[in-house]
């Protein structure tokens, strides 16, 4: 009842969008379906668009997810993450309730979905987290025309312009070279980012032993079997000397904690979106910024919502300010939800 | 530009000054003249653009950016330089990226009117790294935490050749510096160190352990003078080149005009910078007002004039004078000074005395007048000739507070009531060893008073010039061996302390100095502080 006291107090969209997806103090949640997306709290049924646990959380009664998402929760939460889990592949359509649900790629990590909600005619597609340039470990984005587009907009700000990968890859091997008696200690996050910059690095002809945390072995088995060929990798164990020279690959919070000692005089190296302004790469105390993000920068941002130029543009998290301006200057109406518990995972 | 834009890149996130060497030495390698002289010149601080201006470059972004969407990102990235170089949008099709070379070449010879659109092109045609580097260029803005000395040695490093001898024929080249370069490549000789009004490298002194040193020195073997509390300089006056260079062999002439128009001889001489009243030295807080401006007001030269107390000559009506004697080289500087019988130059006497007891005894007491203001006493072998560096054994220092130490500013704190609005309380450390080896800062003490409210306001500035991090009503600021201030602080006693991770504590330790012209690396080490506590 409480809940319902709330809903009524917030403004809602019009347009009869509410009854097939709205923004709810629970997070956004489809009436007719009666399930959430990405739910912040447990919920009875929940669409998770993909396993960063800003999004993926344990608890629920029912996950529907692709079935990389569904492994990457088992992974991460043990079997029994939740109550009942479906499988749903990309592009095939799902009857929930009164509503028709599909799963389309968002180009964000491995098995990492935009939900789209289809009731009496209306479309409303919740992106999740995505990026549109190629990422060697996931499926490609794929835009589905839509009345409502619900995006984020992490890096919604013109001066987040990611450069290529390559780049960013080549300053890396660089910087190998340049400081062979030194270990390159590189933070990324877990799940994706550690998987594409190894990937990444292969593409770019590197094939020595990747020395990777303990913390990445799991989820760098599962991108395995999913058929993300990884090359040889080995525990980062061992003495000091044995790591001049190489490439160790560690979670963001490792690469500042006293296990980064380990390493002979290491350079520490973070890949994150973040990285291209210059008081965060400070703050963070990183000596070689990697600009690799598995977001949409800027220009993604608005080449998709051009692109897709949807009734309405949905802004979950991030600089909604921003993107708002830009949508107001394109003739494009744009609102922000305002949805609270999404962390960006760059920033861990 | 892009390999140039690369390294300043580089080199502003790297800490350490090994990593910064290797990076400018293999960028020397590596990248083509003239472009490698060119950033040789701008590491160093030969180059210097102001055409430019802030109100430039944000009219120039406001023509392609929405201005609010331009006010949202200056607001996040908090800089506007890098906002510029980031919000600029990609001109695809735009013209070819330009190198270093041409930037420096084309500003140089550009009228004002022009500059706005050779800026525009650029930026164009460049990437967000190279957009940034562009911008720090012609505003005078790079500041990568290399010193020029840093600079030089890292070409020393590339040549295979000692620091002296690049600073030796330093000031007689001009950028892009194609002798000098072709000299490291080893294809030609050195070039020419005779330009006039060169910088010679300074000879620095030891700090003196009195009782591992003392007991094996013979006092006849030295001569002893007073280490007096100002900038020590090099003053050089040749065929009507008149220069004025720190002891790192910075030109600070701009600030002292009228040390300048007293050089009227043909050498150089090692001095120290003071402000002298009627012969008598001031304070060394007088000299502050005159330091850290680049160019001098006519006012504040009449109230603070400054002068030189002469310690040394290093060259004479064409002649080298380095390779004498310390002895030799003081009879000559007596007869020098003498001759050149102006009130702004003044010869530093030397302290006589027959045992080191009878010479402390003097440091500990000095007699009335300008000694009392005296740092301590610089002990020179009779014998030593004038080498560049810090060699062990010719030169002492021995300074006459014991309980006086050089620390580098590591955190500041806001201070209560009126001082509220001031980052007062400072936090300073020392520097020592890591486990690996690696020097680091570790906090020695906390002092809040000492300083003049002028100094407090400088103080403020400086730390929320150069914070790090946040934490609360603390601040961290830039402290590492390349960039730090240096803070000389006196103190009671020293004890020894298990709850300082430092193991000792100062009793009632003040701020006595800023020592705004004092290299952070050059700080005292711990064990100095250590030895203190006998
Ligand atoms: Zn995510
Ligand atoms: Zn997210």
């Amino acid at each position: 009842m409480a809940l319902k006291a709330t809903l009524t107090r917030m403004s809602l969209p019009d347009h009869g969008f509410a009854s097939v997806l709205r923004p709810t103090p629970g997070g956004l949640w489809c009436p007719e379906g009666d399930f959430y997306i990405d739910p912040p709290r447990p919920v009875a049924r929940a669409v998770i668009t993909h396993g960063h646990a800003d999004h993926a959380r344990a608890g629920h009664g029912a996950v529907l997810a692709t079935p990389e998402t569904l492994a990457i929760m088992g992974e991460r939460y043990g079997a029994d993450f939740a109550g009942r889990t479906q499988a749903l592949t990309y592009g095939e359509r799902l009857k929930v309730g009164g509503v028709e649900v599909s799963l389309a790629p968002a180009g964000h990590v491995l098995g990492s979905a935009q939900a789209t909600v289809r009731h009496g005619g209306l479309t409303i597609t919740a992106s999740g987290d995505y990026k549109r340039r190629r990422d060697p470990t996931c499926a490609a984005f794929e835009p589905v025309p839509s009345d409502v587009f619900i995006t984020e907009a992490t890096f919604g700000l013109p001066v987040f312009r990611h450069p290529p990968d390559t780049q960013e890859i080549g300053r890396l091997l660089r910087s190998v070279q340049q400081f062979p008696e030194r270990a390159h200690l590189v933070g990324a996050y877990a799940l994706g980012k550690a998987q594409r910059v190894i990937r990444l690095l292969r593409e770019a002809g590197y094939d020595e032993t990747i020395y990777v945390h303990g913390a990445l072995e799991r989820l760098n088995r599962l991108y395995e079997h999913f058929g993300v060929d990884l090359g040889p990798l080995a525990p980062a164990t061992g003495s000091k000397a044995d790591f001049a020279g190489r490439i160790v690959i560690a979670p963001p919070s490792a690469i500042a904690d006293r296990c980064s000692r380990r390493f002979p005089d290491p350079v520490t190296a973070f890949a994150s979106g973040w990285m291209s302004v210059r008081a965060r790469v400070r703050q963070r105390g990183v000596e070689l910024p990697l600009i690799l993000s598995d977001h949409a920068d800027w220009d993604e941002l608005t080449a998709t919502l051009t692109e897709l130029s949807p009734q309405e543009i949905w802004i979950t998290h991030g600089r909604d300010d921003a993107l708002r301006r830009w949508a107001e200057l394109e003739g494009l109406t744009a609102r922000a939800l305002h949805l609270v518990g999404y962390e960006d995972e760059d920033d861990d | 530009m892009r390999a140039f834009a690369a390294l300043l890149d580089r080199l502003s996130f790297t800490a350490s000054r090994n990593a910064k060497l290797r990076l400018i030495r293999d960028h020397l390698a590596d990248a083509p003249d003239p472009d490698r002289g060119w950033a040789l010149a701008a590491l160093t601080g030969a180059l210097s653009f102001t055409a430019a201006k802030p109100a430039m470059i944000r009219q120039a972004v406001e023509a392609r950016v929405d201005a609010e969407l331009f006010r949202l990102s200056y607001d996040y990235v908090g800089d506007l330089a890098e906002t510029a170089a980031l919000i600029w949008p990609a001109r695809h099709g735009a013209n070819r990226e330009p190198e270093l070379s041409e930037v420096i070449d084309t500003l140089n010879t550009a009228k004002r009117g022009e500059v706005q659109g050779l800026l525009e092109g650029w930026l164009d045609a460049l990437d967000a790294d190279g957009r940034w580097a562009l911008l720090k260029l012609v505003t005078g803005g790079l500041r990568v935490g290399v010193s020029a000395r840093l600079a030089w040695q890292a070409a020393a490093d590339f040549g295979g050749v000692e620091v002296a001898d690049i600073q030796e024929v330093w000031h007689a080249q001009t950028p892009p510096y194609a002798d000098l370069l072709a000299w490291l490549d080893g294809k030609t000789e050195r070039p020419s160190a005779m330009a006039h009004g060169r910088f010679r490298p300074v000879m620095l002194a030891q700090p003196i352990d009195e009782a591992i040193d003392l007991p094996r020195l013979d006092p006849a073997a030295y001569a002893a003078e007073w280490k007096w509390d100002g900038i020590r300089v090099q003053a050089v006056s040749e065929g009507g080149v008149k220069r004025l260079y720190s002891r790192t062999g910075e030109d600070v002439s701009g600030a002292f005009p009228d040390v300048l128009a007293a050089l009227n001889y043909e050498g150089a001489i090692d001095g120290e910078l003071l402000v002298l009243r009627d012969g008598r030295v001031a304070p060394f807080g007088d000299l502050q007002q005159r330091l850290n401006r680049k160019t001098a007001e006519a006012k504040l030269i009449a109230s603070h004039p400054a002068g030189i107390r002469a310690y040394d000559l290093l060259a004479a009506e064409g002649e080298d004078l380095r390779a004498l004697p310390f002895a030799e080289r003081r009879a000559r500087l007596e007869a020098f000074v003498a001759a050149i019988g102006s009130d702004r130059i003044d010869l530093s006497p030397l302290v006589p005395f027959e045992t080191w007891k009878g010479l402390a005894a003097r440091r500990a007491e000095p007699p009335p007048g300008d000694p009392q203001s005296a740092e301590g006493l610089m002990l020179k072998r009779l014998d030593s000739v004038y080498e560049a560096g810090r060699p062990k054994g010719p030169w002492f220092k021995w300074k006459r507070d014991p309980h006086l130490i050089d620390a580098v500013l590591m955190y500041a704190q806001r201070g209560h009531g009126k001082r509220s609005s001031f980052y007062s309380d400072y936090t300073f450390g020392v520097w020592t060893e890591d486990a690996d080896g690696i020097h680091v800062l570790t906090p020695v003490g906390k002092a809040y008073f000492g300083f003049t409210d002028e100094e407090l306001k400088q103080l403020d500035k400086f730390v929320r010039d150069h914070t790090v991090e946040r934490f609360g009503p603390v601040r961290s600021v830039t402290a590492t061996r390349e960039f730090g201030l240096v803070l000389e602080v006196a103190f009671e006693g020293l004890q020894r302390s298990k709850r300082h991770k430092s193991g000792v504590a100062m009793r009632f330790p003040r701020i006595s100095r800023i020592r705004w012209d004092k290299p952070a690396k050059e700080a005292d080490e711990l064990a100095t502080l250590e030895r203190m506590l006998d």
